[in-house]
């Protein structure tokens, strides 16, 4: 990128920096024996063009352009800001509901679902199984009674809606389908996603329920199904960020995360799918950690490397199949419960890192969400963290900003190698469905070795480790009603008193004839939520039919 | 010094997935000389028991983010009376507010670990409680 004779000036300057930056640290030593990102990646004093020297013009590109480094639109921000998105879901739909227009209200402009655990893992909220977990971590929805609820008076056609859905993701977007047509939707006016990434559920946030080819299948059902019908949908995010909560570096964050990517890719092109016709709907879904420019360069390095494998692994020709296209969530797993004000602040940095690094759409997390699901009031200070940074700051007034920081462009290509070499591995190891436990080796051994350095001090963590002091607990934290797995189970009495259970019978009967054959369940999902087969029911079916994935224990 | 190592269950009661603090803390346990076992993810408290009793352990670490500890922790305690395996020590960890931390241990878990807890403080905890490896 840059002339030799420039090159070979820098290299003169730069070795009488050396030794005069030799005789300072002889005399004052560094405030550390080493710099280094949390993925391990060695800092240096100070970057210059040489340090880039070795990346290709065609590796940065423009704007829009591939390989996408700078971001996936022409003029980024500066058409549109980012989506902001924030995650919300507790209790039952009719709470859930009321947050949701809360912050329409308050600015936000897409829908964020969280779904409690009996509801990710397929189970009715009168299950046993269920008890004490109903409407904690999220929404708990049994059938499209609750989705109604959910969305009443919000319209599904001027709203884009992400759903935080894996196993059963299928039956929730059936559900979806349904009320958009009771409000008189139409299904190819629908935007949003459906998370439905399964591998990461394997590897790192565990409400699995199906083996994983049977969810293989469920997820490839989705794709195709979607091409035809719901065409604006994204069909899977493809997650990293559990992956990091679960304690991975950002290096295996790209990594492990786009091999599950590949994996979903060549699972659709074995099923018969053209590639084309299913990428463009491939969505990504990053954690947004500590370790500013390393975050940064991570989304850079991520659209990249996505790019590269999407034409040369996979022969795709159309641009917006090359485009990795994702949603950002601030990292939960570094806020504290001491001194949660701090978090605000934790949170804003992350959030800037990802906008700086181009992201589409983007959730802050809540200061209080180490003590509890957050507050009204902690929730609109995180939405509007999003709104300083958008509208306040000029972050967004020009495109991929740090593009061409000679430290920015160096990580960039090194975690971009890093990862490249962890892919390769898991190609080795027959991909990533079979390279579930080596990743979750890696990921263990990451995490333990952070809390290592926060205990030994490596790693600051303001409040934890260095500058603790006594205080007493935030009192206005949100507490989930304990009623509410009685109110739901309630419901359920009544919905099963009043529908049509012949009919929901031969229903259910037909998804466990066509799961055992190669058809597409989709439809027959569709019809059966739209007569109020409920979720553990048809989940019931399935389990039946594919049987339940059991967990291999590494640590 | 018995010699003999501390036996610990380290367990995930409910459906909660997160078990990044169990692993790490099963693993400094295991660096500090204690032998433990990991349940793995969705045990039933029954199972815990179950568990707890065939691999004849001194501690059960229980570890649940998903609010329903005040159901959950305390029937493992139940589960273990039951039993007469009283004497076994339970403790707590993961997203437990403040208010529910009193009735907890007046149910019978020993001790509740927030985030933010040092691997260091629940070992020497363990050891002051069960003694010394």
């Amino acid at each position: 990128m840059f002339e030799k004779d420039v090159l070979e000036s820098i290299k003169e300057q730069r070795q009488k920096y050396n030794i005069k930056l030799e005789k300072l640290t002889a005399k004052r030593p560094e405030r550390q024996p080493e710099f280094v990102t949390d993925s391990g990646i060695a800092i240096n004093t100070v970057y210059t063009p040489e340090d880039i020297a070795g990346q290709k013009p065609d590796d940065l590109g423009f704007p829009g352009e591939y390989p996408y480094t700078r971001g996936v639109q022409p003029n980024m921000y500066r058409g549109r800001l980012w989506t902001m998105r924030q995650y919300a879901g507790f209790g039952t739909a009719e709470e859930t509901n009321k947050r949701f227009r809360y912050l329409l209200e308050q600015g936000q402009t897409g829908l964020s679902v969280a779904f409690d655990l009996p509801t990710q893992i397929g189970y009715d909220s009168d299950d046993p199984l269920s008890m004490g977990e109903v409407g904690k971590v999220g929404v708990a929805i049994d059938s499209l009674l609750d989705m109604e609820t959910l969305f009443d008076q919000i319209p599904l056609d001027k709203v884009s809606t992400s759903m935080t859905i894996n196993s059963p993701a299928a039956i929730l977007l059936a559900m979806y389908i349904a009320v958009a047509e009771k409000q008189g939707v139409k299904q190819e006016q629908l935007k949003g996603t459906i998370q439905n990434d399964i591998l990461k559920e394997y590897v790192a946030r565990g409400t699995y329920i199906f083996p994983p080819e049977h969810s293989m299948r469920l997820i490839t059902d989705i794709f195709a199904y979607c091409a035809k019908n719901v065409p604006s949908w994204n069909t899977i995010s493809i997650s990293g960020y559990h992956i990091r909560e679960a304690g991975s570096t950002a290096v295996q964050e790209v990594a492990f995360t786009l091999a599950d990517g590949i994996a979903y890719v060549q699972a659709a092109i074995d099923a018969g799918l053209n590639v084309d016709d299913f990428a463009p709907r491939l969505s990504f879904f990053f954690n947004a950690h500590l370790n500013f420019f390393e975050e940064i360069a991570k989304f850079r390095a991520a659209r990249r490397l996505w790019a590269k494998i999407m034409k040369e692994r996979f022969g795709a020709q159309n641009a917006k199949s090359l485009m990795l296209r994702f949603h950002t969530q601030t990292a939960g797993c570094t806020l504290t419960a001491q001194q949660p004000d701090v978090n605000i602040m934790r949170v804003a940095y992350q959030a800037l890192s990802a906008v700086l690094g181009g992201t589409q759409s983007l959730h802050t997390n809540s200061r209080d969400e180490a003590l509890a699901l957050p507050s009204d009031s902690s929730v609109l200070i995180a939405l509007r963290t999003q709104q300083v940074i958008g509208y306040e700051i000029g972050a967004a007034d020009t495109v991929d900003p740090l593009g061409g920081s000679y430290f920015v462009e160096n990580l960039t290509n090194e975690i971009e190698q890093k990862a490249y070499e962890y892919i390769k591995k898991i190609d080795d190891l027959g991909g990533a469905p079979k390279a579930i436990e080596f990743m979750q080796k890696e990921i263990h051994t990451s995490a333990y070795k952070y809390q290592k350095d926060i205990e030994n001090g490596t790693k600051v963590v303001i409040g934890v480790n260095k500058f603790q002091m006594q205080e007493d607990r935030p009192k206005d934290l949100l507490k989930v009603d304990p009623l509410v797995g009685q109110r739901q189970a309630d419901k359920l009495v009544k919905l099963r008193a009043e529908r049509d259970n012949e009919k929901v019978q031969k229903l259910l009967n037909d998804i466990k004839g066509v799961a055992a054959t190669g058809e597409n369940l989709m439809p027959y999902f569709i019809e059966a939520v739209k007569n109020y087969a409920t979720l553990g029911e048809i989940c019931g079916v399935l389990r039946g039919v594919f049987g339940e994935y059991q967990q291999q224990i590494v640590f | 010094m018995s010699g003999k190592p501390i036996r610990v269950l380290v367990a995930k009661p409910g459906l909660d997935g997160h078990d990044r603090g169990a692993k790490v803390i099963a693993q400094a346990l295991r660096d500090a000389g204690m032998e433990v076992i990991y349940t793995g993810l969705r045990q039933t408290p029954d199972q815990i028991v179950g568990a707890a009793l065939q691999e004849d352990v001194a501690v059960v670490a229980l570890s649940c983010l998903s609010g329903a500890h005040m159901h959950l922790f305390p029937a493992v305690v139940e589960g273990l009376r039951k039993q007469n395996a009283d004497d076994i020590l339970v403790l707590g960890g993961g997203i437990i507010p403040d208010e529910d931390i009193p009735e907890l241990k007046s149910k019978g878990i020993a001790e509740i670990f927030t985030p933010g807890t040092s691997t260091q403080t629940i070992i020497e905890y363990i050891e002051g409680k069960v003694g010394k490896a």
